[in-house]
Parts: C-alpha cells; sequence; structure tokens
C-alpha cells in the first residue's frame, strides 16, 4: 500500500494535473510547489507523449510544446528525485503505456519506486490489460490507478474490488477538457464502487470551477482538475506559478 | 487468448470505450455466422461492389520480366476503386444491424472515407471523415468525392497531421459519442475485435485468388504480394494462404526516402515493439515510445504502426515484410501504366515494385499473384509533381 491514501486522511482531497515540462521543467517545479503551498493533496504528473489519445486539444498542446522543448522521461525522472526532497505529498505519473513500455516497463516501475513515484495512471490500460504492468507495479510498490467512466455500467464492481491507491472517476464522456455541465449521474456509479471497494475515489474530466468541484466533492474523496490549471501555464507561460497556486487555493476552499 | 496474435494485438483503449468493443465483439460473434447476415453482404458485393474481382494474367508484364508469371488480383477494379468497400460494407451492415445510426472513421489517402461515406449514402447511416489535414491537400478529389456522398469531413490538425492523427481524433470522437456511433476502422488494425473483423471481411480477396488461380493454373501460387500500410489488404490476400506453407507471403511497406532516412514508414524494418492505437504491435518511435513521424509519398501506407496479426506473421516468420522506396514505387506506377495500361494505387505500386525485382530471379514455371488494392487516379497530381510536373485538378 502506498503514502496515496494519506492524500485522502484530511478531508476531500483536491488533485491537480501537470504535464512535465510544459513550458520547461523549472515551471513545472514552481507551479507544484504553488500547489502544495496553496493546498494540493496529491500531484498528478503528466509524462508528454507524442500522441495522447484520451486528451483534449489544451493537454494535448501541452504535452507536444513538453517534447519540442526537449523534454524526455529520464529528465522527469531526474527532475522528481530533486523535487521528492522538498514535496512530501503523494505524487502520480499520468502517462500512456507506450511510454512505459517504450522505456522498458521494469526500468520505467523500478526508477517511480527509486524516485518516489507513488503511483501511475495509463488511460490507454482498461481492466482487461491489467496484466501487462500490474506484476512490475505490485513488485515496485507502485499503485496502478484503474479509471471508471461512465459508459463502465456492469464492469464498475470487478474494477472496483481491484482496484489500488485511488479510482479515478471519469465525469464524462469524451477526451479531457472543461466542461460548462457535467451531466453524468455519477451518484449511483459511486454507489457500486463504496460497496466494492475501501479505497477512495476522485471525480476528474471537465471540472474547471469551484463550484463544479464543490459539486463533485459532495459525491466523492476527492477532485481532480487538469486542463483548467494547463490552460493557465500555457496563458501566463513561465510565470504561471503564482496563478495556479490561487487557482488550487480556491478550488480546496471550496471542497 | 481472446484478441492476440502472440504476443501482439489487445486491447489498449480507454475504459470509456471498453463496453463498445465488448458490444461490437458479440454483435459480430452473432452475425459472422449468421446465413441471412452474410446472404445480404454478398449481395452487397456481387451486386453493389462489382465482386468477385478479376484476376487478370499481366502476360506482357510476365514476359518483359522474363521469369516467374504475374498475375493481377484486380481490387482496383471494385466499386469506390479499393479493397476498402469489402471492409467497410461488412462493418456497415453490422454496424446497422447493431441499430447504430452514424459512421465515423479515418482516412489517409482517402480511400477508406470514400468507402465509408459511400457505405453510409447507401445505408442511410450519418457519416463523418477524419482526415489529417496534410491529406486533404495531397488527396483533394477524395475530399470532395466524400463530400459529394454525404459525408462531413473533419481536418484534423493535430500532431503530424497525417493518417496517425486521422485515427487518434476518430478514436476522440468515438469516446465523446457512442451510443449511436459505430466507428468503421480501416485496416486490421486498432483493439480486438478490429483486427480480427476486418481480416475476416477483407478475407474475401485470397478466397477469390485460390479458386480464381486453382481454375486457371489448377495449382497454389507461389508467391503473394500486397502493400502493407496497416495490412488490411495485404491480410485479405494472405488469409486463406496461411495453412498453405509452399505459398509465400510477401508485405510490402513504404520506405519512403528509405530505412536509412528519418523519412520512411517502414514500420517492420525500423520499428519495435509497442502499443499504441488500442494494440501491442510493431511501431516506428523513439527511444522513450515517443511516436514517430513518419513519410511515404503514398498518403494510404504513412502510418507508423501495423496490424498485429502482421507483426506475429513476421515474427513467427510466415510472411516476410520488405521496404519500398518512393522512387521504386513510382517507377513501378509508371511501369504498370505503361505496359499494362492499369494505373494502379501508388500503395498497391509498392508491392508491384517488388514483383519487378523478383520476377525475373524466378524461372518461368513460378507463379506471382500480386493485389492490386486501389486504382490510381488520386494518385496521378502527386506522382506528377514527384516527377517536376505541375498538373491543374
Amino acid at each position: 500500500m502506498s503514502n496515496i491514501k494519506n492524500a485522502f486522511a484530511q478531508g476531500k482531497a483536491f488533485i491537480p494535473f501537470i504535464t512535465c515540462g510544459y513550458p520547461d521543467l523549472e515551471t513545472t517545479a514552481a507551479c507544484v510547489r504553488a500547489a502544495v503551498e496553496n493546498g494540493a493533496d496529491l500531484i498528478e504528473l503528466g509524462i508528454p507523449f507524442s500522441d495522447p489519445t484520451a486528451e483534449g486539444v489544451v493537454i494535448q498542446e501541452a504535452n507536444l510544446k513538453a517534447l519540442q522543448g526537449g523534454v524526455t522521461t529520464d529528465k522527469i525522472f531526474e527532475f522528481v528525485k530533486n523535487l521528492r526532497e522538498e514535496i512530501k505529498i503523494p505524487l502520480v505519473f499520468m502517462t500512456y503505456a507506450n511510454v512505459v513500455f517504450g522505456y522498458g516497463a521494469e526500468k520505467f516501475l523500478s526508477t517511480c519506486a527509486k524516485i518516489g513515484i507513488d503511483g501511475i495512471i495509463l488511460p490507454d490500460v482498461p481492466f482487461e490489460e491489467k496484466a501487462e504492468f500490474l506484476p512490475l507495479c505490485q513488485k515496485y510498490h507502485v499503485d496502478l490507478i484503474s479509471m471508471i467512466a461512465p459508459t463502465s455500467e456492469n464492469r464498475i464492481a470487478k474494477i472496483s474490488s481491484g482496484a489500488e491507491g485511488f479510482l479515478y472517476i471519469v465525469s464524462s464522456l469524451g477526451v479531457t477538457g472543461t466542461r460548462t455541465e457535467i451531466t453524468t449521474d455519477l451518484a449511483p456509479m459511486i454507489k457500486i464502487v463504496r460497496e466494492n471497494t475501501k479505497i477512495p475515489c476522485a471525480i476528474g474530466f471537465g471540472i474547471s470551477t469551484p463550484e463544479q468541484a464543490s459539486k463533485m466533492s459532495k459525491l466523492a474523496d476527492g477532485v481532480i482538475v487538469g486542463s483548467a490549471i494547463i490552460k493557465i501555464i500555457s496563458k501566463y507561460d513561465k510565470d504561471a506559478a503564482p496563478y495556479v497556486g490561487e487557482f488550487v487555493k480556491n478550488i480546496k476552499a471550496a471542497i | 487468448m481472446k484478441g492476440r496474435f502472440g504476443i501482439y494485438g489487445g486491447q489498449y483503449i480507454p475504459e470509456t470505450l471498453m463496453n463498445a468493443v465488448i458490444e461490437l465483439e458479440a454483435a459480430y460473434e452473432k452475425f459472422k455466422n449468421d446465413k441471412n447476415f452474410n446472404d445480404e453482404l454478398e449481395k452487397l458485393f456481387n451486386e453493389y461492389a462489382g465482386r468477385p474481382s478479376l484476376l487478370y494474367f499481366a502476360e506482357k508484364m510476365t514476359r518483359d520480366l522474363g521469369g516467374a508469371k504475374i498475375y493481377l488480383k484486380r481490387e482496383d477494379l471494385n466499386h469506390t476503386g479499393s479493397h476498402k468497400i469489402n471492409n467497410v460494407l461488412g462493418q456497415a451492415l453490422l454496424a446497422k444491424k447493431m441499430g447504430k445510426t452514424r459512421l465515423i472513421a479515418e482516412t489517409g489517402a482517402g480511400q477508406h472515407g470514400v468507402a465509408t461515406a459511400t457505405a453510409a449514402a447507401l445505408l442511410d447511416m450519418e457519416c463523418v471523415i477524419f482526415m489529417g489535414e496534410e491529406d486533404t491537400r495531397r488527396q483533394a478529389l477524395n475530399v470532395y468525392r466524400m463530400k459529394l456522398l454525404g459525408a462531413e469531413v473533419i481536418a484534423v490538425k493535430s500532431g503530424t497531421a497525417t493518417l496517425k492523427d486521422a485515427v487518434s481524433e476518430a478514436f476522440r470522437e468515438w469516446t465523446r459519442r457512442i451510443a449511436d456511433t459505430h466507428y468503421c476502422l480501416g485496416s486490421v488494425m486498432g483493439p480486438h475485435p478490429f483486427p480480427t473483423i476486418v481480416r475476416d471481411f477483407q478475407a474475401v480477396i485470397s478466397k477469390e485468388i485460390k479458386s480464381q488461380i486453382l481454375a486457371k493454373e489448377n495449382r497454389l501460387p507461389d508467391y503473394v504480394i500486397a502493400c502493407v500500410g496497416g495490412g488490411s489488404n495485404a491480410m485479405g490476400s494472405f488469409w486463406n494462404f496461411i495453412d498453405d506453407k509452399e505459398v509465400k507471403l510477401i508485405g510490402c511497406e513504404a520506405a519512403g526516402r528509405g530505412v536509412d532516412t528519418f523519412e520512411t514508414a517502414a514500420t517492420i524494418t525500423t520499428g519495435r515493439a509497442g502499443i499504441f492505437h488500442g494494440m501491442k504491435s510493431y511501431f516506428c518511435q523513439d527511444k522513450f515510445g515517443g511516436i514517430a513521424p513518419v513519410y511515404s509519398i503514398s498518403a494510404g501506407l504513412d502510418y507508423p504502426g501495423i496490424g498485429p496479426e502482421h507483426a506475429y506473421l513476421n515474427d513467427a516468420k510466415r510472411a516476410e515484410y520488405v521496404p519500398i522506396t518512393d522512387e521504386e514505387a513510382v517507377a513501378a506506377f509508371e511501369y504498370l501504366s505503361k505496359t499494362e495500361g492499369i494505373i494502379s494505387a501508388i500503395e498497391s505500386a509498392h508491392a508491384v515494385a517488388y514483383a519487378q525485382k523478383i520476377a525475373p530471379t524466378l524461372p518461368k514455371d513460378k507463379i506471382i499473384v500480386i493485389t492490386l488494392s486501389g486504382r490510381g487516379d488520386k494518385d496521378c497530381a502527386s506522382v506528377a509533381k514527384y516527377r517536376g510536373v505541375e498538373i491543374n485538378e
């Protein structure tokens, strides 16, 4: 069992997502610090991938620009290793199967363990393909985070019952990106989750305002925000950290 | 294991899509042996698409090359001008049976997009085609054809704005809208069950080759040669020969400007195992698993991956995959036009080019079958440009 449970120990957790190396790793570090200072409970660090098929345009663009800026998995490992000296809250990677597979899954996950990564989210690895990485994740004590979508229906129970770390509840159909309204009836989904696991669950996809975050936090144990933060970074570029901090503070106050 | 070809294949897709592919698999299992479904599909094949396609003895080419006998499987003569119609009619009919009212698809050269738009028009379905912006320029005529058929064409600007990005965008659209929409994937790729479904619908190619060559020569061919991007025409051409070990199966990949350059799309030759677009297979990629930008003069072969069953056939050494450069393909495109009066697709010209290489080295009693996956009208402008001639379409 990793440290992820600690993120949910003091009330509702706020989980910001930040793409590593967008626009550069120094800015990423500053944004992570600002998020932690303002109450973030766990950080999702995106390792950019050339073809992020589960992302909307905002995070796609961040992935592309980060890669163009020369960031690599090795540089991100080094970056996290240094960041770990000051950041104590749980950290998880969010990336794609081929980033892990192409690097060598064992080398990737053993490095995660060494630098203090607590979990990994791979949106293109569903329940049926968990065996690809799960044995190595368990060997190195990196939680493989499972996702549940509005279309999961009869799959919710089996996904929940074996899940580790926290459950990522996808709020809406489609890819990542801010939405004006979240219409999925999430309560019945979360009820089935609760019946099948004791681990916490957090809702992500489409959340951008304190009002939405507040509403979602009443249903789940935590709230994940990605695209709205990446939009702030894209607007303020290398000076984004204080604005990210302020955003985190507002969300945290609302949940 | 279900949906696996050796270690390749699988279902590496977002959770949002899992029930959709499970539903598709169940529907396919139900209908694939259903007599009414197969009768309906056969009727569409024979009375709408123009099947069976000819197996033509290329006598002049055979004489000119001076070696093995060459036959051409004329998928270029199908309605809409390529083999793509086989798969599309099958999937569209299946989608219709599943109660879907909308088809989405990716397209590279535009052949699959045109075929999908055609089936959608015929079966009264809504249709949206995703095409890399770069390809909409290379294949402007096909964009117009799709619109004429009633489809909406979305130019994809993300990434390299080519086929792989069109596939990514079609997957994204499918996660947005699943209930009424079927993703009509155009090749033997993507998550299970697509590689199997597409192979089965394309297997009509090798089924016909087999009976036609037996009728003409009273024996099986020594070589079956087809071009490979995702690999649907090749898989269809190989399938019914896989157990006939004496038949050599050869897939021709697009080497672009050469396999020793970065401007190539030869996946088996230059790639390695990876996980992308729903499947484990070979991919052109960098050392961190980033998908490499690929290049070929042929928009239809300009894809960084290959269907998982081809990856398996390669590793099992049942099929061989060879790279063909732009230059070789263009020369073959011109050669076939002048020698046999057949303007093939630039994709298919990759297969013709390899046959030109090996036919002269083989005795006259050997038989080569080349699948001409499509016709080349769409490629005349880009080949002209390659030769330094500007023409107005």
